[in-house]
């Protein structure tokens, strides 16, 4: 025991070990009413780790070639020992990230986790979501199926929408006339390198914001504003062992949920694997019915969605510009709230009930992003995109004119 | 000016100017990585013109040939999806042609060089899908009043057979007619214009 502190000494000399531990874990005080939502950030790192794990598995076997990737990926199918397991456990954690991050941001918006003074913290997480969009979009391409090959195609396409520079600029990302192989070889970089770097950085500088700031709660109370004679929170906990033991039982259960999909539904229902990429790419024939991966449909619906010019303004431009829109609008949250409280809890009806109706409009533009374009469901994705807008757009007044709650003092568990 | 006799405004002027210059330089270096995404020599290579054989070409038939990758549809249309097609006109973003989506020669009612035969790249100008080709003049659930033409399962977009898009769909242009000349009576060239001929 004596041989281990002093270990701990000599390296506390050299490096802020303990400090770091303390700062981050032991001494990291959390508010004491966690719920079911706190269970997803922790979550996420879980699922951030296991997608860096496999994917470097996967790279031992991939080749990023045109004419040979597409039968890579059959080979780690079929021949790699254990390659089925490695590369389900990787485009199943691709569907889980979603999953995850999604309810993460919902519990941000349930309890105002993007107020003041979390501001940056929330603005830190978009860009991971960001970086996150960008990586499952670059590896959906690497298998080199036809859905990989089509989707490629139309995401890229998006950005000729964009006027005088636009086909340079979809030609400068493509490096080729069409997808080719060149574009497969740069965006496997951008997949395996370029993008798991950032979005590592990025999640360090978000867990660094949280612990400045710290934790938000299910009450939106600052535990800070509460602290005891020793300057610590009254409602605060340490992180760990408290947070740390009740993390695992979230890891426990999620696990179970995970390997139920990896092992009896990897495809999930041809919503996490599309039927159309266990075709090898065709340059020359588009599926009959194409639409990207699910976590991608509610903004494709949107995109779709937009069918009038407006003056020069065409609406395929005009597609791209909602499409970016719904996603650059949510870095603006902490701003378009106006209310005076945090927490669902003591809010009044109005942001219930938008909150709600943002919740299912994201479902329907989600269902209809799937489906084949008619126009009764372009009609239902119209009304879906002003739903979806008017949350926000709506959100200075209704968020000001909304009855309150007085909220408590201390947390009410 | 402070009493120690540091020159401030000096000190910020040479920071300042180690700045722009040190800023300059990175861009600078920027440019080889970012020019580097640009098509390699190679690819633009392979943006050679291809020969396409239409001898066997049946009337009502389409072929597809690749050039610089894009599928190219050579159709040769018959009498009756010929004379369907200035009755559309009405129902078109752009029946004669106008922005330039074909070369001078193609700018036409058939859009073609022979009236017969459409050489166009199958590439909606919507997302860059590639449209199905739908020729029987049957009603479609998207067009009860469907004349023969190409649809893009994508995004629905519609296109008649001469390649020209209809309005209400999210394509916003004609399909493109690439540059193409004719060898001979069956032989056609595409990605040349033939020069003076």
């Amino acid at each position: 025991m004596g041989m281990l502190i002093k270990s701990r000494d000599w390296i506390d000399a050299r490096f802020p070990l303990t400090k770091m531990w303390e700062e981050h874990l032991s001494k990291y005080y959390a508010p004491k009413n966690f719920n079911f939502w706190y269970f997803f950030g922790s979550l996420a790192l879980l699922v951030l780790v296991l997608q860096i794990v496999t994917g470097i598995f996967l790279t031992m076997n991939y080749k990023p070639d045109a004419t040979l990737a597409f039968g890579s990926v059959e080979y780690i199918m079929r021949d790699v020992e254990w390659g089925w397991l490695i590369r389900y456990m990787h485009s199943t954690g691709a569907s889980a990230f979603f999953i995850v991050v999604y309810l993460h941001m919902f519990r941000a918006l349930l309890y105002g986790s993007y107020k003041g003074p979390r501001e940056l913290l929330w603005i830190f997480g978009m860009m991971i979501y960001l970086a996150l969009m960008a990586e499952a979009f670059f590896g959906y391409l690497l298998p080199w199926g036809q859905m990989s090959y089509w989707g490629a195609q139309v995401i890229i396409s998006l950005f000729g929408a964009i006027p005088v520079i636009g086909d340079d600029l979809s030609l400068w990302i493509r490096g080729d006339f069409v997808i080719s192989d060149v574009t497969l070889n740069r965006f496997f970089a951008l997949h395996v390198i370029a993008v798991p770097f950032v979005l590592a950085i990025l999640v360090v500088v978000h867990i660094l914001a949280l612990h400045e700031v710290g934790s938000n709660n299910p009450d939106g109370i600052e535990i800070k504003k509460n602290k005891d004679e020793n300057g610590i929170p009254k409602d605060g906990i340490p992180f760990h062992p408290y947070y740390s033991v009740k993390d695992i039982v979230g890891v426990v259960v999620f696990l179970m949920f995970f390997s139920f999909v990896m092992f009896f539904v990897p495809e999930g229902g041809g919503y996490f694997l599309e039927a159309p990429n266990f075709e090898p790419a065709n340059p020359l024939k588009t599926p009959e019915h194409i639409a990207p991966v699910w976590y991608f449909t509610p903004y494709y619906a949107m995109l779709r969605a937009v069918t009038i010019d407006i003056g020069p303004l065409s609406a395929k431009f005009l597609g791209v510009i909602v499409m970016g829109a719904a996603v650059v609008i949510l870095f603006f949250l902490p701003w378009l709230d106006r209310s005076p409280v945090k927490s669902i809890r003591y809010r009044g009806p109005l942001c219930k009930i938008m909150l709600a109706l943002f919740v299912v409009s994201f479902f329907v533009l989600g269902w209809l992003g799937t489906q084949a374009p008619t126009d009764v469901k372009t009609m239902m994705a119209q009304v879906g995109t002003i739903v979806y807008f008017a949350f926000f757009l709506l959100m200075p007044i209704y968020t000001k004119i909304d009855s309150t709650k007085p909220v408590p003092d201390r947390i009410t568990g | 000016m402070s009493g120690d006799g540091v020159d401030t405004s000096k000190r910020r002027f040479l920071t300042a100017a180690a700045t722009v210059v040190g800023g300059v330089g990175a861009v600078y270096t920027a440019v080889p990585f970012l020019a580097s995404w640009m098509p390699s020599e190679r690819a633009k290579a392979a943006g050679a013109p291809v020969e396409a054989d239409i001898s066997k070409l049946e009337e009502g038939q389409m072929i597809r040939v690749q050039w610089r990758g894009k599928p190219v549809w050579i159709l040769k249309r018959n009498e009756e999806m010929l004379s369907a097609l200035p009755g559309l006109d009405e129902r078109l973003r752009d029946p004669a042609s106008v922005d330039p989506q074909q070369p001078e020669y193609a700018q036409n009612g058939t859009r073609s060089i022979k009236p017969e035969v459409l050489v166009a790249v199958g590439i909606c100008t919507h997302l860059g899908c590639s449209p199905s080709f739908v020729p029987e003049a049957l009603p479609q659930p998207y067009d009860p009043d469907w004349k023969g033409g190409f649809f893009c399962p994508c995004h629905g977009s519609r296109f008649d057979l001469a390649g020209r898009v209809f309005k209400g769909v999210p394509a916003p242009l004609n399909l493109e007619v690439p540059p193409h000349t004719y060898i001979s009576e069956t032989l056609v060239l595409i990605g040349e214009d033939g020069g003076a001929a």
